[in-house]
């Protein structure tokens, strides 16, 4: 299967089966569609790790994520310069934590930073506001959105300090039985194929 | 760094696709629980804590005996970030405990998991903590990088978590990469500098010979399965009936109309159980051995609604069924004679097959019954706290790309918190005395009014039943034709239909008159008048099917009854079809062309589950007299699906009231399992133990209850085999149906 092909050393695929929990093949298909959004940009031959970053905008363009909300969120989190733009590594790296194979606690520490706004380690008032708009297109009127935010905090913090620590939000989620089933976002096979 | 491209692209919206099944959450088979790695930093962090506290001879004891060292820690609400009355150390403590670095301190991730790889590798030599004495104990601070200052350079941290890594065993050593938060670059070259070779820690199955280590393969045959059954999924999810239709309608009108629906798709799952079970045992066998009997009258339309006709003597009824053992010549030689073959081939005993069938129908449904009643009980306690949080963090499906559908879940999720916070707010104004005597007042009143009614309504049904068998009599004897007769026996479903149908509206005047502050009240009150009605008419035609007071065509009573019902379940069809177009099509066009506002009807959601609660009640009362009647059942219920989804999506809009899914959803369940199912299930256990069968038709024919054929096998079984007579007892208390229903129900609750 791996032998024909020249994107990756055989090194470097054993490197990203073991980081990440996706296979060769999957790596490769994530490659491709990696190429497919850049093809000027991304080279073809990633045997001598080049230093190639994508700008939010192309990523946030991508059928799986156009839709979502947080999309910005997602992207920014798993962006090693923070500033949203994905290098090989990190576009892998979302993809296979946001995968069905990863462990609740991964993605509970990645839903915790894609909820939190302002990188501050806290998911404030101000957060959840922004996470609300998110959630019901601004619908919800100015009273109803500090009316939820208060229940929120009140209900979720543990240390009463205002805001929700990841231990707070950890432990509002393992009572959440489908949290695992929610944050998982697939490389759809079919769009891969030009579906 | 790449320059931004200048490509815009453009991604054509693809065809429908639903959301996926959950994946199977075995994850916790294989990974360690990171909240259970919290709890041990705390504990780890609050000794070390205790000792600073002491040795700075802190005053409060309150503090040292406190468990948990965040509520030590972490200062007041409200109170600034900067604590001046805390040291320096507990702040670098509080700086570096694990909710507050989480993925933004690398050095803290990697301490972390140092710590913890550590850990694993020393669990059982390590002594407990208890066991060392106090001057021990600053020792174990050593252990933990993050409460130790010293050692706070970056490089110094990976080259111990390196060390760490290369302690463990290979498993261990993988699934601790594979679970770690760091960016993907980082996890490459620890990997790198964990093994210097080209070795894989994972092992993939079509790749080299797995590891002898018993985790190795189990992993891989978890991925393979995972592999397979995700596979499965895609192939199921376009078996899923009415997928898409019901996230539509939960999009648009929220919890309360779809647990509608989804009410109307566990009866037709039930129904299609029963319909099954009847259908291998008894119809298919009957089918293919048809009885000798008289050649029925040709089909007219009138049939489908009146049930009788060409339909009497057919498979739909009871009196079809014959009573002797199929595929044995024996049995239809009169007695005495010799009988050539000592062995029939595959003998089957009818009346038999009929009896357990019918029992193991209604024990399955029971089974299911209870066990959705207790689900859905258990579901609605536990999300009744902390439902605003969950709902926020962990209703947004991120497996939904379609626009539509990610418009749909919006929707969903803003009537979700829209409803919750109703309810929250309902919960706050009281009243005066006076005020609150008046309105009990006006309650009496209209609870009067609306049991005055029921018993009117009642009296009203039995004075017509009475009526009609003198009409009926009347017929006999003048000879008149047999279509009018048919026709005279469908007035009494009209008039029973009839008042179904118009009192919840008068119940519903009653309700405004009353003006209940809490909605929910509201709907329970009108669910209970509601009840009331279906349950007393309900008792009464029970009361005259066991009477025998039903004039019959025939000489078989019991086809008589199950004609009846089908009767009855015909008319409760049409008259749900006629409330749908009264009440919704007309009701929208009526407002829409003369009132002129923009208002449009609303989904009774608490009339129509119980109209079809009423029509489920009917086809388990008459699953004896007909067996075919949960086939009836089942069309019916399609059909109903197609037509309220198409009346709701042009004629209804969203409700304005508040409600409680899953208490609702409880509701409902009880509601079926216990007036219904157990007053049918009643009814059943009397006519077997009681009734008298007809002498001429059905497959009990000829004995004294249907009973006595199951205690007739029992005894030819005591007699060919002594031995288990054990069987016989169980089977003569396993007939007692209700009671040990409702202790098994006791025990599965």
């Amino acid at each position: 299967m791996g032998n024909k092909q020249t994107i990756f050393t055989d090194e470097q695929l054993d490197a990203y089966q073991d980081c990440t929990f996706f296979t060769r093949k999957e790596i490769l298909r994530l490659h491709g569609r990696y190429y497919e959004m850049a093809p000027n940009v991304v080279p073809m031959d990633y045997t001598k790790d080049p230093d190639v970053k994508l700008p939010m905008q192309l990523i946030i363009n991508m059928p799986e994520l156009k839709e979502n909300p947080f999309k910005e969120r997602i992207v920014e989190s798993f962006s090693e310069d923070g500033e949203g733009s994905l290098s090989f590594n990190d576009f892998v790296d979302m993809f296979s934590v946001l995968s069905e194979m990863a462990p609740r606690e991964l993605k509970a520490i990645y839903a915790f930073k894609i909820y939190d706004f302002n990188t501050d380690n806290f998911i404030c008032k101000a957060d959840l506001e922004k996470t609300l708009n998110k959630l019901t297109r601004e619908e919800l009127t100015a009273e109803e959105i500090t009316l939820v935010c208060e229940k929120v905090i009140e209900e979720a913090d543990m240390d009463g300090d205002g805001k929700l620590g990841f231990a707070d939000f950890e432990n509002m989620i393992s009572k959440a039985p489908d949290f695992l089933s929610l944050v998982i976002l697939r490389e759809d096979e079919e769009m891969s194929e030009n579906h | 760094m790449s320059q931004p491209p200048s490509i815009t692209l453009s991604v054509p919206e693809g065809s429908e696709s639903d959301g996926q099944e959950p994946s199977p959450d075995n994850e916790r088979a294989l990974h360690t629980s990171f909240h259970q790695l919290i709890l041990e930093q705390s504990s780890l962090i609050e000794a070390g804590l205790e000792l600073e506290l002491q040795e700075r001879s802190r005053e409060s004891p309150a503090y040292l005996a406190v468990p948990d060292a965040r509520a030590v820690a972490w200062p007041e609400p409200g109170q600034s970030e900067e604590h001046p009355s805390y040291s320096p150390a507990t702040l670098q403590i509080l700086a570096s405990m694990p909710s507050r670095t989480i993925g933004h301190s690398l050095g803290a991730i990697i301490s972390q998991y140092c710590n913890r790889t550590a850990r694993l590798r020393r669990q059982s030599v390590r002594p407990p903590l208890q066991q060392l004495c106090r001057t021990a104990r600053p020792t174990l601070r050593q252990y933990d990088l993050e409460t130790d200052p010293a050692s706070a350079t970056l490089e110094e941290k990976w080259r111990q978590l390196v060390k760490e890594l290369l302690s463990l065993p290979p498993s261990q050593r993988s699934h601790v990469l594979l679970t770690m938060p760091l960016h993907l670059e980082e996890k490459r070259n620890l990997r790198r500098k964990v093994s210097g070779q080209r070795v894989t820690l994972r092992q993939h199955t079509h790749h080299w010979a797995p590891f002898s280590s018993c985790a190795w393969s189990k992993f891989c045959i978890v991925l393979g399965c995972r592999g397979l059954w995700y596979r499965l999924l895609s192939l199921l999810r376009a078996a899923r009936p009415w997928h898409y239709a019901l996230k539509q309608i939960g999009g648009r009108f929220g919890s309360s109309v779809l647990s509608y629906f989804l009410f109307l798709k566990t009866l037709l799952m039930l129904n299609f159980l029963s319909f099954f079970i009847l259908l291998a045992f008894v119809v298919v066998p009957q089918a293919v051995h048809p009885p000798a009997s008289v050649s029925p009258p040709p089909f007219t339309g009138l049939e489908l609604l009146t049930g009788g006709g060409h339909f009497t003597h057919s498979l739909l009824y009871y009196g079809y069924y014959s009573n002797i053992t199929l595929n044995d010549p024996c049995s239809s030689s009169p007695k005495g004679s010799v009988c050539p073959l000592a062995h029939p081939p595959l003998p089957y005993n009818l009346p038999l097959a009929y009896l357990f069938s019918i029992g193991v129908s209604f024990l399955v449904t029971c089974i299911l019954l209870v066990y959705s009643v207790s689900r859905s009980f258990r579901e609605s306690v536990r999300s009744s706290t902390e439902e605003l949080a969950i709902k926020v963090f962990c209703t947004w499906d991120f497996k939904v790309i379609q626009r539509r559908s990610v418009k749909l879940q919006c929707e969903n999720i803003c009537t979700l918190l829209k409803e919750l916070l109703v309810e929250r707010r309902s919960r706050s104004h009281p009243q005066s005395c006076s005020q609150r005597l008046g309105h009990g007042l006006v309650m009496l009143l209209a609870w009067a009014l609306a049991l005055g009614s029921v018993s009117g309504s009642v009296l009203a049904v039995h004075f017509f039943l009475e009526h009609m068998h003198t009409v009926q009599q009347e017929q006999q004897a003048q000879d008149s034709g047999r279509w009018q007769q048919e026709a005279v026996l469908l007035v009494l479903p009209l008039v029973v239909s009839l008042l179904n149908a118009l009192m919840p509206y008068l119940f519903n005047f009653l309700a405004m008159w009353e003006k209940q502050d809490s909605p929910v009240t509201q709907l329970y009150v009108a669910i209970i008048r509601n009840l009331i009605l279906k349950t007393m008419v309900l008792i009464l035609l029970c009361y005259q099917w066991l009477n025998r007071s039903v004039t019959c065509s025939t000489e078989c009573w019991e086809t008589c009854v199950g004609q009846d019902l089908y009767r009855f379940m015909v008319m409760d069809f049409i008259f749900t079809l006629l409330d749908t177009l009264f009440g919704e099509l007309i009701w929208r066009l009526i407002l829409e062309k003369k009132v002129k506002t923009k208002r449009r009807p609303e989904f009774d959601v608490a009339r129509n589950v119980l109209e079809l609660i009423y029509g489920q009640t009917l086809t388990w009362l008459g699953i004896l007299y007909a067996p075919l009647l949960p086939a009836v059942q089942m069309l019916k219920l399609l059909l109903l699906f197609y037509i309220k989804k198409t009346s709701l999506m042009r004629n209804c809009q969203s409700p304005s009231k508040p409600w409680q899914a899953s208490r609702m959803s409880t509701i409902f369940n009880t509601l079926l399992c216990f007036p219904s199912f157990l007053g049918a299930a009643a009814f059943l256990s009397y006519t077997i133990w009681t009734a008298h069968p007809s002498e001429t038709c059905g497959p009990f024919r000829g004995l004294e209850t249907i009973y006595e054929s199951g205690k007739r096998w029992v005894l030819v079984l005591e007699k060919s085999n002594p031995n288990i007579t054990w069987f016989a007892w169980v089977y003569q208390n396993l007939l007692e149906n209700t009671s040990l229903l409702f202790f098994m129900s006791v025990a599965l609750m």
